[in-house]
């Protein structure tokens, strides 16, 4: 495999050593790469001395790879051979003004004008609202009609449009329109003082900020040859946990409220805030903003805060664990969980579903287990047991992962390790250098890309939040679906509208 | 059904007395800034400096908490000779040159709209809009909805229909994308109505100040009745300020 690279997770590697593919053989690289089983984690383009390249890292059982290849404005689209590519296609295309021809879905990701100035590959005029020059994909026939969504929606939650076509009740095709949220992330990390990164990525998404500071904290701590001690991996992995733990129990709760079944919906409401209160206890933060930062955590772990830590784990265990029980076993909440909203494996497969997500259809892959950072080398794995792609299934997944979430906060507090906190500084990073980071959020896996130019400034940031995956994985759920079921399986999946559209 | 008592009896009564007991968070929590202005110039200036936000006005020992994310890297630096963030949560401000402090913020109560007070003092209907929000200004706005909180027993409550509310509560930096959204939603709102801004990206872009595709100011495209600061604001923070102003 000489035209891909073996790379670490969060290894600094020389540009110049990462292979420079003609297109063709990048393409059919990739393309063999992806049907024989591997997965896409990044794919974009980026400019480099006036040249536009593209870069893709891969990841299979066996680990991870980074190639590249210089690119024309147009091309022949990978996704017309194979499904994997096809977001990031239209990403590429948007960003960069880049036509792949025969893509069969070439479509707008979040409705801005490219980077380059170049003509729209979309015929999208932006002083227009958006979806500008767009018409929904539509079906047709007598006995169909469309339900419009959004993008302002019925509760307290982040915009997007969702678009059903429907016979009757029944959902034939949901498509999905984000880009509201869009807030132009790449390229103000490229344009702004170091100071103010690590606040912008705590905000990519803040029921993620943990999980994608972490993903920035180790880019930079790699290019900069930041040492990091042993106590802050251990404050870090306690936070990535403890925002697992926040995130599933909030999520499990209205999905007993998505099926009215509320006593366990007001229980998990209430017992979500105690872990966000730990992390507060952590960082002074509800979200833990502010915690991670390069070099380490910006507040240590002391004595104060461990005991509360592990007083309040040893409280709420049991509660989450009858709470639990109380959903799980209920008839009526099973009759609504079972077999809704299913996504085979095979679809699972050809998304690339990460995450929850992907492990409840029967995709194991858990960046914390193939590439471990933090304290994650040294912990247990966890197992799942359902994985039949309905919401049962990822609602069980996410049970299950609460309950090894707890065992690794335990394990962790068991060490009795110092912290030094550390103040946001700025280092020098290594130039002409690329580094991936990869880490498991509680949605999936999230992942940062950084490329360095010459003198080490920052030649393209990209982020890719589980989201970018999943939300295919949300439409296709709903095929053949009854409508009234869209707030089960959108809450089964809950993705990041922000994460997505950056 | 014996789950549901079993669960029920283990859980109890979790809703706070909040206003009626006071409830003291977290040490580590960063909530109203004590400023000591006579610390050394040269420690202002590097606070100023360190902040990511930009939001220190070393010259005259300022802060603008519409602008400061709380996360406590110029109480780190200066160990706290400079600013010292303390547990009071009460920050909302009813004008905006009221976010720029001292560490002393005006009452909320008093520079709230009386008529405001008479007409949602009893009953006020929200329509909550995430323009741009990264969702933690969404979930601890939500969050107010859990029993810990009940924000229905103090007659407040977030419906789902712009047609039914008195006002607009807005979070995010408000991107370019929603700008249009968030009109439409302000324009379906039966008059007189209230506008909220929630948490640091709605008052100032937060994070995301000078993005351009973002518009970054609340202010700018509606009027501001009640600004209410944090990233995220503590869900404490806006209850409070919900109630000072309304009550």
């Amino acid at each position: 495999m000489d035209n891909l690279l073996k790379i670490d997770n969060g290894e600094t590697v020389k540009r110049s050593d990462i292979p420079q593919l003609s297109f063709d053989v990048f393409r059919r690289e990739l393309l063999d790469f992806a049907v024989n089983g591997g997965q896409i984690v990044h794919y974009f383009a980026y400019e480099d001395d006036g040249v536009l390249k593209v870069m893709a890292v891969l990841r299979n059982d066996d680990g991870l790879y980074v190639t590249g290849s210089d690119v024309a404005e147009t091309y022949h689209a990978l996704t017309a051979d194979c499904e994997k590519f096809h977001m990031f296609e239209r990403e590429i295309a948007e960003q960069y003004g880049v036509r792949p021809y025969d893509h069969p879905w070439l479509k707008h990701v979040r409705y801005h004008a490219n980077y380059r100035n170049r003509e729209d590959v979309f015929g999208n005029d932006y002083s227009q609202d958006i979806p500008g020059n767009y018409d929904y994909f539509p079906v047709e026939g007598e006995a169909i009609h469309e339900v419009a969504v959004g993008p302002v929606h019925a509760g307290i939650i982040e915009p997007g449009h969702f678009r059903f076509q429907c016979i009757g009740e029944e959902v034939l095709h949901l498509e999905i329109q984000l880009g509201y949220q869009h807030r132009g992330v790449e390229k103000m990390m490229l344009e702004v003082p170091r100071k103010r990164m690590p606040v912008i990525v705590e905000g990519i998404a803040g029921d993620t900020a943990i999980g994608h500071s972490l993903c920035y904290a180790q880019a930079i701590e790699s290019l900069g040859s930041v040492a990091v001690d042993e106590g802050a991996r251990i404050v870090r992995s306690i936070a990535l946990e403890l925002e697992r733990i926040a995130n599933h129990t909030g999520d499990l709760g209205a999905l007993s409220g998505d099926v009215a079944f509320n006593p366990p919906a007001a229980y998990f409401g209430r017992l979500r805030g105690e872990f966000l209160n730990l992390l507060m206890v952590l960082s002074g933060n509800r979200f833990g903003k502010g915690l991670v930062r390069p070099g380490g955590v910006a507040y240590s772990m002391g004595q104060e805060q461990r005991q509360l830590l592990i007083d309040k784990i040893k409280e709420t265990k049991p509660e989450v664990e009858h709470v639990c029980d109380l959903l799980f076993t209920a008839h009526t909440v099973q009759a609504r969980f079972d077999l809704t909203g299913t996504v085979d494996r095979e679809t699972a497969e050809k998304l690339g579903l990460v995450g929850y997500s992907g492990r409840a259809s029967g995709l194991a892959y858990d960046a914390r287990v193939s590439f471990p950072t933090e304290c994650y080398a040294g912990l247990p794995a966890n197992m799942n047991n359902k994985t039949d792609g309905d919401v049962a299934s990822r609602a069980t997944v996410r049970r299950e992962e609460i309950e090894h979430s707890f065992l690794l906060i335990e394990t962790l507090l068991a060490k009795n390790v110092e912290t030094e906190s550390v103040l946001a500084g700025e280092c020098k990073l290594a130039p002409s250098s690329f580094v991936v980071t990869i880490n498991e959020g509680w949605r999936g896996e999230i992942s940062h890309c950084l490329l360095t130019g010459a003198g080490g400034e920052i030649l393209r940031y990209k982020v890719k939040d589980p989201s970018f995956h999943n939300w295919t994985g949300l439409a296709m759920s709903l095929r053949n679906q009854g409508i009234s079921d869209f707030p089960l399986c959108n809450k089964s999946f809950n993705l990041s509208y922000c994460g997505f559209d950056l | 059904m014996l789950k549901i008592i079993q669960n029920r009896m283990e859980q109890g009564c979790r809703t706070s007395k909040y206003p009626k007991t006071p409830i003291t968070l977290n040490k580590r929590y960063r909530g109203l800034p004590k400023i000591h202005k006579n610390c050394p110039a040269s420690l202002m200036k590097k606070c100023a400096d360190l902040c990511p936000q930009d939001a220190i006005d070393a010259d005259n020992g300022l802060i603008d908490l519409g602008r400061c994310v709380f996360c406590g890297q110029c109480e780190t630096l200066s160990k706290g000779d400079f600013v010292q963030f303390t547990q009071n949560f009460e920050l909302g401000v009813a004008k905006k040159e009221h976010l720029l402090t001292n560490g002393n913020l005006p009452k909320l109560a008093e520079n709230a709209k009386k008529h405001f007070k008479k007409l949602f003092g009893r009953s006020l209907q929200l329509r909550q809009v995430s323009a741009a929000g990264c969702n933690s200004c969404e979930a601890d706005t939500n969050v107010l909805n859990t029993p810990f909180f009940d924000l229905a027993r103090f007659g407040i409550q977030f419906v789902a229909s712009p047609r039914h509310a008195d006002g607009i509560h807005v979070t995010g930096p408000i991107s370019r994308n929603m700008q249009a959204a968030l009109l439409t939603t302000y324009e379906a709102v039966p008059a007189p109505k209230i506008v909220i801004a929630s948490g640091s990206c709605s008052i100032s872009g937060g994070p995301f100040r000078g993005s351009p595709d973002v518009v970054g100011d609340l202010n700018s495209l509606l009027p501001v009745d009640l600004y209410i600061p944090g990233c995220p604001p503590h869900p404490l923070t806006t209850l409070h300020a919900l109630l000072n102003y309304f009550k």
